[in-house]
């Protein structure tokens, strides 16, 4: 599904490289999530996927189902099949949550030249999949992220996600600032989504947001490349033990 | 009377093609304008709420001209049921407007009742013009007093089931029109005024509003689209008590606009709003010169503009707040945005706060930005391409403008003139 390799990233107008030669594989239907302390160039991995501004790719492929990531644009990126679930979702006044959510997936379904759909399908479309992530009407009518809570945020990337069903989903720290019950909404939200077609990279500091997603495979990331990759335990002795030992281990 | 043109008198100059009314209820009011615009001249650079918007080509004896603009759209408030009262290039078209008897409202024209007495507008034709006189000149104010053709008094004794809807078409190239309108709302009564269309070549209008108490004016403006049109209007009101005023104007196109708003509180817990939305690109220069007093207690004013600039249009907004003695637990906002959507564009802002009371609320805020570029990457990373993402910032950036418009369907009427405007540019 996805395919990195190589991939070297520094900051525009500075030199400074963030990322150092990552390479990951990620197979159709599978969970991979993505440890590592603050400053491992986590974050950075999402953006540069995803295509955003102010980074420069000095070497490297990125691949998603054998297309070439990193020529195309945020929005032909999303209509591949990419999404990233943002870590700080951004607010968007006067703009309607709905209004957003249907330009968005028309967009798409342009892009990949399908029809459009119409208000009256969109509306029972989102009703449903809003229902199970327990955001009501009202939500969905208010401008795009303004005033919702740190859980209501992340549970709009999630709905987001559902109506616009990706093949690759990237969720970036969407565990930071949610208290239990708001992560387990989350994550159950995301569950309802796995299935052979679809796969995810969870990008995440703590073992508790893996507890709820389980993934096949966890990688740990330091200082812009990916120093270890294993099972599920490996998030385990993240938790227990802290990075300190892990990079200790690979520097000696 | 007549006045002689001498070609170094450039108000001499800009009055010659006018035809002066001296006769009814009018005459003294329009008199005394005369005199007020003799006195004051017409603005030049020098003056203080002159130096942002060259006023060469409202002071000149003639109009540029302008073409009209086309376009296969549904008309604004086309959908409205509303009373019609349509001027052609400054001049009524019954043929095209509504008869104007309805109930709850008496309407008349200006240039039909210029002999018989009617004492509520002579009580109010140029005198709140006048008094806003002071302390900045408002020349064209005075202008439009002393040479209106025509115009409309609306007196409400009740609350108007229908919006009265003023549509100022353009057909003339070089038409050089003024208008006065005198509004009266009766205690407790209630009217939408809509307005829409670019009216002349040169439209210069001025309406005098007074809103008597617990009463509730609503106007919501669409300026015309013509592109080398110039306008200036002035919106004089008086607030009394727990009344509201409500003013929300959309201008697209136009090489030159300046709108020009004096609003006096006057009645304890009055509310006035006044708001703007407008979009430019390329020879567009815009002005919102705004004079908010508030002159009794507990009342509310908030002033919301925002401008939407590209291809080196300019935007201008000269606003003040002026609190005087007494006028205790008043609420005062004020915020001019501008949008730029290109290094081309400008912005200048002139935000006034002059408080004499000590337990006021008072705020301003004036910014100037782009497009926000982690809201467009956000937008772009869930397949909404650039330009449409762009589209919906813009929509964002005046949603706080056109949220002042209090009517669900006026409100998507007006919205949908912008994704127009947005939908024609590459």
């Amino acid at each position: 599904m996805l395919e990195i390799n190589n991939l070297h990233v520094e900051l525009e107008g500075d030199a400074k490289p963030i990322l150092k030669g990552v390479s990951l594989s990620i197979g159709a239907g599978t969970v991979h999530a993505i440890m590592g302390p603050n400053g491992s160039g986590k974050s950075t991995m999402s953006y540069v996927l995803s295509g955003r501004d102010g980074y420069r790719v000095t070497e490297g492929t990125a691949t998603l189902q054998g297309e070439d990531l990193l020529a195309m644009d945020p929005e032909q990126r999303a209509a591949a099949g990419l999404f990233l679930a943002f870590q700080y979702p951004v607010e968007i006044p006067g703009v309607g949550n709905m209004t957003f959510l249907r330009t968005a997936l028309n967009a798409q379904r342009k892009t990949r030249g399908e029809p459009e759909v119409s208000a009256g399908e969109f509306l029972k479309l989102i009703r449903d999949k809003a229902k199970s992530l327990k955001i009501d009407a009202e939500m969905l009518k208010r401008p795009v992220n303004v005033g919702f809570s740190g859980g209501e945020k992340k549970r709009n990337e999630i709905l987001q996600m559902a109506v616009l069903e990706p093949k690759m989903c990237i969720l970036d720290e969407t565990d930071s600032g949610l208290d239990v019950d708001a992560m387990k909404l989350v994550a159950d939200g995301v569950n309802a989504l796995r299935d052979q077609g679809r796969s995810f990279l969870v990008i995440t500091h703590y073992q508790r947001l893996l507890d709820h997603i389980a993934p096949d495979v966890v990688h740990i990331m330091a200082d812009g490349r990916i120093v270890k990759t294993g099972g599920p335990d490996l998030a385990l002795e993240v938790e227990n033990n802290g990075y300190a030992d892990i990079l200790a281990e690979v520097k000696g | 009377m007549s006045l002689a043109v001498v070609k170094s008198d450039p108000l001499a100059n800009r009055l010659a093609s006018s035809d002066h009314v001296t006769a009814g209820w009018t005459a003294p009011a329009r008199a005394e304008a005369l005199a007020r615009l003799t006195a004051m001249g017409l603005p030049g650079r020098r003056d203080e709420y002159w130096r942002y918007t060259r006023p060469d080509a409202l002071n000149a004896a003639m109009p540029l001209p302008a073409m009209d603009f086309r376009s296969d759209e549904v008309p604004v408030f086309d959908a409205v049921d509303r009373l019609r009262i349509v001027f052609i290039d400054g001049v009524f078209s019954e043929a095209d407007s509504d008869p104007l008897d309805v109930a709850g409202i008496r309407v008349e024209r200006l240039a039909d009742v210029q002999g018989a007495d009617i004492h509520w507008a002579q009580d109010l034709y140029g005198t709140l013009e006048a008094k806003g006189q002071h302390p900045v000149a408002r020349p064209f104010a005075a202008l439009a007093t002393a040479t209106a053709t025509d115009g409309v008094l609306i007196h409400v004794t009740g609350r108007a089931l229908r919006p009265v809807s003023l549509i100022y078409r353009h057909n003339a190239a070089t038409s050089d029109a003024v208008l006065h309108h005198v509004i009266r709302l009766d205690p407790g009564a209630a009217l939408t005024l809509l307005e829409n269309g670019p009216g002349a070549a040169r439209f210069t209008t001025l309406m005098e509003v007074d809103v008597g108490e617990g009463a509730a004016f609503h106007h919501i403006r669409a300026q015309g689209r013509d592109r080398d049109r110039h306008a200036a209007t002035h919106l004089f009101a008086r607030v009394a008590a727990a009344a509201l005023f409500k003013s929300f104007t959309l201008t697209v196109n136009g090489r030159l606009t300046r709108n020009e708003a004096v609003i006096d509180l006057l009645g304890d817990g009055g509310v006035a709003h006044i708001a703007g939305a407008a979009l430019g690109d390329g020879a567009f220069m815009h002005d919102d010169t705004v004079f908010m007093t508030h002159d009794a207690v507990g009342c509310e004013s908030r002033q919301v503009f925002k401008k939407v600039l590209r291809n080196g249009a300019v935007g201008v907004f000269q606003g003040k707040i002026l609190v005087k003695q007494g006028a205790q637990k008043t609420d005062g906002y004020q915020i001019s945005q501008s949008l730029l959507l290109d290094e081309d564009s400008q912005f200048l802002a002139k935000p006034e706060l002059e408080i004499y009371a000590d337990d006021v609320a008072c705020s301003h805020g004036s910014t100037s930005g782009a497009i926000d570029e982690t809201a467009l990457y956000y937008l772009r990373s869930r397949g909404v391409p650039r330009k449409e993402a762009v589209d919906l910032l813009v929509l964002s950036f005046v949603a706080e403008a056109l949220a002042e418009i209090a009517d669900d369907d006026l409100r998507e009427d007006i919205a949908d003139r912008l994704r127009g405007w947005l939908a024609r540019r590459a």
